[in-house]
């Protein structure tokens, strides 16, 4: 039995289209060849006949005159003096106002219903249940419609428009807010909520450290609404509140003045949040269940009471499981603000899809950016939620 | 060989079909056997299916002429109802052969949208539709007002410029379809609704309460509307032009639905020329010599269609007026057939 060492050491000889490596890099790089000629021949072949067909391409369309109206514009817009440069950001922001605040009420809700899901209250859980089982189960196209259909029945015309006090006017129009105007003076008034703020930090460090050394705890909340709201209030009355108030008037056909929500945004938000939040529950619910229950056992035997062990002890472990599908619940919602367009709320989609497609006719080009606008939004939500996801992840030691 | 197979991959990939696109349209639609139309599919009077699934509309009879003067068919005709918003990317792409969809004629459609407009089946202009109560009578009152429009439309557009140009404010709210903006307005979320004004009959006899209701007199604007296909198939784009100047032609002529059994048989050279027993017209058009006596026979001349969807034959009754014949006081002219 001896041993041929110097054959043993020697690979056996193979073809070299029988390697493994060579084979699995031959097979790749045929892959890339196939799939850079199909993009290559998709792109030259639209081209093409866009060119055969005499259709204008390019992106010239970006400087010129808009020339038609948006009914909601958080940043100046006009339909004379705008290019379809400037009503692509006018969607934009749109989009991006529904989305961030849909995303922060949908949190709200989720949470709140997915605990309630968990409450030995039998009402409640059932309760929280029902709406979690209604609305998930529902597509989201048909319950916009709804709320919008249901908002604008329920509300009076503007004639019947309701008063609420402070000035608040609400009709089928819409909900119209006060518009603070600042006077000047008014600046004093912001820099003593800054100093608030800032005093609210030093105060927050210092409680967590005497807390940490002795054990006992600072009033935080509290001492913090007096340093943000009561200071500055303090400040702003001994200066004879330097604000006024533009309040929402009855016109001819409208109402005018004030801050003006738009009954097709106050339906997308509350549509798109309470679907979202129904997801989000169910979600909040699985992170909290991950959690074991000797956490709870070993908390209330260490004297906490249930709110304390749900928010010191349970939350921040089950947030590990929770924020990972979290992130695609919103994504989930910002994609879905697209369904704008079926109640005329004028987001991306509807104002730069619909209108200026429609009215350029070059769709490749506005459907090409639309697409790269959602893709941005959603992987700079995603790196966002991944590096505060990075910060809860376990710290092994 | 291998750059038409990634020709025919990446036409897949990207929805367009190539050869749709190119100059055979008229070939592709007779081995296809069946024309696919692009048409509206909720305006009443010029394309609306009924309970049974059946086209009617002035717009949809045009399509069913042009099957007629190919097929000797008129039922050859596959409708693909559009938004006003989608309309154009489906003729682009290749998916409809012929889009008859209240579409107005302008410049920039006739160029940069690559589309060539063949002429006009309907003259009409935008106008304003308001609730009798808010005791408004004239657009020029309308100052602040909201308005419910449709998006995508020459519409939308002559609404900003006509607020603008007489310095009044205006609150638009923009729907994608005219059933979501007529319906909007009738739950009383807008204090008008604005759309070209046949289009404001028709709306307004599917609102809850019609005599509420009134119809501004204004007209401001121009909307001329018409059939169209796409750049680069001039034959095709003959066969469509030439289409409806028949039906405009017949009107003119006196033949009719009824009479063209006898019209066959007339000296008249104009008549003879125009159901073909003189010259070779159909054939210069690659149709058939019969071709206008099979749209007339089978769908009826301009008169006829208009009356039956939109005039006095129908719920409708808009009057005729600028769409009378030229020689009636109108302006529907139509080139000879010679």
């Amino acid at each position: 039995m001896a041993i041929d060492l110097p054959t043993a050491s020697r690979p056996p000889r193979v073809a070299f289209y029988n390697d493994p490596k060579i084979r699995s890099v031959a097979y790749q790089l045929a892959l890339c060849v196939v799939i850079g000629v199909l993009v290559y021949g998709a792109a030259t072949n639209a081209i093409d006949n866009l060119e055969r067909a005499h259709i204008a391409s390019g992106f010239g369309f970006w400087n010129e005159n808009a020339g038609f109206d948006i009914s909601q514009t958080l940043i100046q817009y006009s339909s004379q003096a705008s290019t379809y440069g400037r009503a692509f950001w006018v969607g934009l922001l749109n989009t991006l106002l529904v989305a961030g605040l849909g995303v922060v009420f949908a949190t709200v809700i989720g949470f709140i219903v997915g605990i309630a899901r968990l409450s030995s209250n039998w009402l409640v859980a059932k309760a929280a249940t029902g709406y979690v089982e209604i609305i998930r189960n529902l597509p989201l196209l048909l319950q916009l419609l709804f709320w919008y259909n249901a908002v604008l029945k329920a509300l009076p015309a503007v004639r019947d428009s309701i008063h609420i006090l402070g000035g608040t006017v609400v009709n089928n129009r819409g909900v119209f807010l006060p518009r603070p105007i600042f006077k000047s003076g008014f600046g004093i008034v912001e820099i003593t909520i800054a100093a608030g703020i800032l005093a609210s930090i030093v105060f927050y460090l210092w409680a967590r450290r005497r807390q940490e050394r002795t054990g006992e705890q600072a009033p935080l909340l509290w001492t913090a609404l007096a340093l943000i709201v009561g200071l500055p209030l303090i400040v702003a009355a001994a200066m004879g509140f330097p604000v006024a108030f533009d309040f929402p008037e009855a016109g001819r056909f409208n109402i005018s003045g004030g801050i003006e929500v738009l009954p097709e945004f106050a339906a997308l938000l509350f549509g798109l949040s309470i679907y979202t939040a129904a997801f989000i529950a169910e979600v909040v619910r699985a992170g909290i269940l991950s959690v074991s229950r000797g956490q709870t056992e070993a908390a209330y035997s260490l004297g906490l009471r249930p709110g304390p062990t749900l928010r010191l002890i349970v939350v921040p472990q089950a947030m590990r499981v929770i924020i990972p599908p979290l992130t695609s619940q919103y994504l989930n919602l910002t994609k879905n603000s697209s369904l704008a367009v079926a109640i005329g709320y004028p987001d991306l989609v509807q104002v730069f899809t619909g209108t200026v497609l429609n009215q350029t006719g070059q769709a490749v080009e506005v459907v090409a950016i639309t697409m790269l606008v959602y893709l941005t939004i959603s992987l700079v939500t995603s790196l966002l939620m991944n590096l505060y996801n990075s910060r809860m992840a376990l710290v092994e030691r | 060989m291998k750059r038409s197979l990634t020709m025919l991959i990446a036409a897949a990939v990207m929805g367009l079909a190539a050869s749709s696109v190119s100059a055979q349209t008229l070939n592709a639609v007779k081995s296809r056997g069946m024309l696919n139309c692009g048409a509206n599919g909720t305006l009443a009077g010029f394309g609306l299916p009924d309970a049974q699934g059946k086209w009617t509309g002035l717009d949809v009879d045009v399509c069913r002429a042009i099957a007629a003067a190919i097929f000797n068919d008129a039922t050859k005709v596959k409708f693909v109802p559009l938004s006003a918003k989608d309309r154009f990317t489906a003729l682009q792409s290749g998916e409809v052969d012929v889009l008859v969809r209240n579409t107005t004629w302008t410049s920039s459609r006739d160029t940069s949208l690559g589309l060539n407009f063949t002429g006009v089946d309907y003259y009409d202009g935008q106008g304003f539709m308001v609730r009798k109560a808010l005791k408004v009578n004239s657009a020029l009152e309308l100052g602040d007002a909201s308005v419910c429009v449709q998006q995508g439309t020459t519409t939308e557009l002559n609404l900003a410029d006509y607020f603008r140009g007489h310095n009044m404010k205006l609150k638009t709210v923009t729907f994608a379809t005219a059933n979501e903006a007529v319906k909007a307005y009738d739950s009383g979320r807008c204090d008008a609704y604005t759309t070209d004004a046949s289009g404001l009959y028709a709306e307004r006899l599917r609102l809850a309460n019609p005599d509420d209701h009134i119809v501004l007199p204004e007209i401001i604007s121009k909307e001329p509307l018409g059939p169209a296909v796409r750049h680069g198939d001039d034959q095709w784009f003959d066969v469509v032009k030439w289409v409806l100047f028949a039906m405009v032609n017949a009107e003119e002529l006196n033949i009719t639905s009824k009479n063209i059994d006898e019209m066959v048989k007339s000296t008249n050279p104009a008549i003879k020329r125009f159901v073909g027993t003189e010259g070779n017209y159909g054939e210069q058009l690659g149709l058939t010599k019969d071709w206008a006596v099979r749209i007339v026979k089978l769908v009826g001349n301009y008169g006829e269609v208009f009356d039956r969807n939109v005039g006095a034959g129908s719920p409708l009754k808009i009057d005729r007026g600028l769409n009378k014949l030229w020689n009636k006081g109108g302006i529907q002219y139509a080139p000879p057939i010679r």
